[in-house]
């Protein structure tokens, strides 16, 4: 009877293409420990360096790697941040916004420029910058009112690729509109004024030190908190279901009576808090300046990673790539001569692409049939 | 003959919760689809629109709700009052508001929501508190038991009846006056099709729900209908109360399938396309 069953269990299992990869995976790994073990793979060949090497640095050096897979972390949450605002206006208004980066600079740079406006009439310190911080929220929600007056609501029922367009007339009139109110100059976040802490804490662990900024942590804990509330908002408010319905479909919103409109102006300024989030941090680690906008391509590989349409997706998409990109720089970038950072997140989601083109997380396609 | 006779005896303009004036819809600014509709709907009534694919039934209910505008329709002439109010230039949300809701034809849940997500949707426009809203749910899990059991299940992974029952649950959430009812039997087996215009009636008659409801199913919905109107090629080519229009020939022969007894003889067939003419 057991036998049988057994008989029937073999029979039902199938190699499918998931499994050979991690077999292939596997069984590639184990080649290469046997023939370091036997010195077949000697220390100066391509293949020891490229597949042992780096591992043997890993567990030889556990302090450097944990600080490795801290900076990665911290990044991860940020390139997560980002892919979220992408995400959010995907999903409820259907538009790719390229505007993006632009917008999360623009945000920053309202914030820091309000703050000196407000030095200017003799208003600083700590209040100055959460007047600012209000001004800030407020351009944002403007701008999202905006937005949702000129492009989305004439361009409503077009092909998606002429609002894509729009979101590029969208980055260069803001990059006009930035440089002629704020100047070109990079300028300097306003951490301190808004308690955002400085210095680093040194850990003694591992049989090493590990350094860790305290911003970066203010950083993780502001992101994930913020990546939380929107998670709740969404599952849990009226106004969340109601974002959810419009994703799910427009025409069966409209028809009980949700506004598209409103919904619009709602998400885009979700965004757009989440950018000036963003830009508080990345201004703070670096500075404001218009090369920020940059960092927003960064998301594109997490989204491809996630999924255009996916919450969780983002989050996990940013921290792969986070951590994928730095542990990639240290170990394996000096065999090419460093500076792979800038490249190995497309890479990723290149060979990602090729293998799960709806991303880990993507929209689940419901078939009834 | 007359597109806009009164259905039944209603001549009080204040039992007419909804007239349709002499409309014409285009799409595209091309595309004329409606050539003159009128009709009216009685309040507490349930009216038919009836007619073959294309005749332009969706057309005029969504003239009626206004989804017609994102589709790039538009309507150029003649006016629609609700509840003595002309609402032709109202939004969509404007007009759930108002207690003017459609159900869209195919049913159009949102998959990706649970189905008491999806109830909860229909009550968006309201603003009379959360006691009122879930008292509302155990009503609409009154009338539909099934909804209750699946209630956590995604709309996606419902049947198509489960669905239909949800879309129509879903529009009752937003307590409104009037749904409009699109091709409510559209791909559901007959049992379930009846049990879908069983709930539509009691509906009406315990909540006071006014029903126009635009249907392929002739028969279903004449016998579940107090009026109907016909349409062809977007017109109204014949209307009367539904005892009326069951028992006229030409809708028995055209619409309901039951025509003169015997195999039908060419020369039959010839009088059937000329009479068919005639009609549209």
């Amino acid at each position: 009877m057991s036998d049988v069953s057994l008989k029937s269990e073999l029979a039902a299992f199938r190699m499918t293409p998931g499994l050979w990869t991690i077999a292939g995976v596997a069984g590639f790994a184990l080649l290469l420990v046997i023939g370091s073990l036997t010195g077949a793979i000697g220390k100066d060949t391509f293949a020891y360096r490229v597949f042992i090497d780096p591992f043997a640095q890993m567990v030889e050096m556990p302090d450097l790697f944990a600080q490795t897979l801290w900076e990665g972390l911290v990044g991860g949450v940020l390139y997560a941040l980002i892919a979220l605002g992408f995400v959010l206006i995907f999903k409820a208004s259907g538009v790719f916004n390229f505007a993006q980066g632009i917008m999360v600079v623009f945000a920053a740079l309202t914030l820091v420029g309000a703050y000196e406006k407000l030095g200017t009439i003799g208003i600083r310190g700590e209040a100055a910058a959460f007047i600012a911080l209000g001004v800030a929220l407020a351009v944002m929600l403007a701008l999202a009112y905006a937005v949702e007056r000129v492009v989305l609501r004439p361009l409503v029922n077009q092909p998606d690729i002429i609002l894509f367009m729009a979101t590029f007339g969208l980055t260069y009139l803001l990059i006009g509109l930035g440089e002629a109110i704020f100047g070109g100059n990079p300028k300097v976040m306003i951490a301190d004024q808004l308690y955002l802490p400085r210095g680093a804490i040194d850990l003694n662990i591992l049989g090493g030190r590990v350094t860790i900024q305290k911003l970066d942590i203010a950083a993780a804990v502001i992101a994930s908190a913020m990546i939380a509330i929107l998670a709740l908002f969404f599952q849990y408010t009226r106004i969340g279901r109601a974002l959810r319905a419009v994703a799910d479909s427009h025409k069966a919103a409209l028809s009980v009576g949700i506004s598209l409109n409103q919904i619009w102006i709602i998400v885009w300024f979700a965004a757009g808090v989440v950018e000036l989030v963003t830009g508080i941090m990345w201004g703070a680690r670096s500075d404001v300046s218009f090369g920020l906008q940059t960092i927003a391509l960064k998301a594109l590989p997490v989204l491809i990673l996630g999924g255009f349409t996916s919450i969780p997706g983002a989050i996990v998409g940013g921290l792969i790539i986070g951590v994928g990109e730095k542990i990639g720089e240290f170990y394996w970038g000096p065999l090419v001569g460093g500076a792979i950072e800038s490249w190995l997140a497309y890479i990723i989601a290149l060979i990602f692409l090729l293998f799960r083109p709806q991303g880990l997380f993507g929209d689940k396609i419901i078939e009834r049939i | 003959m007359s597109a806009a006779a009164q259905p039944g005896q209603t001549s009080d303009p204040a039992d007419i919760i909804l007239s349709v004036n002499n409309i014409e819809v285009v799409y595209d600014h091309v595309i004329l689809v409606l050539k003159g509709v009128s009709l009216i709907a009685p309040r507490g009534g349930i009216v038919a629109i009836l007619g073959a694919n294309g005749a332009g039934k969706t057309t005029t209910l969504k003239a009626i709700s206004n989804l017609l505008r994102a589709e790039r329709g538009d309507v150029t002439k003649g006016g629609i009052e609700f509840n003595g109010e002309r609402v032709d230039r109202l939004s969509p949300s404007d007009l759930v508001r108002r207690g003017c809701i459609q159900v869209m034809e195919g049913r159009h849940c949102f998959g990706h929501l649970s189905i008491e997500e999806n109830l909860l949707t229909g009550a968006f426009t309201r603003r009379d508190g959360q006691a009122a809203i879930r008292r509302d749910l155990e009503m609409i899990y009154g009338y539909f038991p099934r909804l209750r059991e699946r209630r956590h299940s995604m709309a996606g992974y419902t049947s198509g009846g489960e669905q239909q029952m949800c879309a129509i649950g879903r529009a009752m959430m937003s307590r409104p006056k009037m749904i409009l009812l699109d091709e409510p039997s559209m791909g559901l087996a007959p049992q379930i099709v009846e049990q879908i215009f069983e709930i539509v009636k009691t509906v009406n008659g315990k909540e006071g729900v006014s029903f126009l409801l635009a249907e392929q199913n002739t028969n279903m919905a004449l016998k579940y209908a107090t009026y109907g109107y016909i349409m062809e090629t977007g017109r109204i080519v014949m209307d009367g109360p539904a005892q009326a229009l069951r028992e006229n020939e030409d809708v028995k022969e055209f619409y309901l399938g039951v025509g003169g007894e015997g195999r039908k003889s060419f020369r039959d067939v010839k009088s059937y396309k000329r009479r068919k003419r005639w009609l549209a």
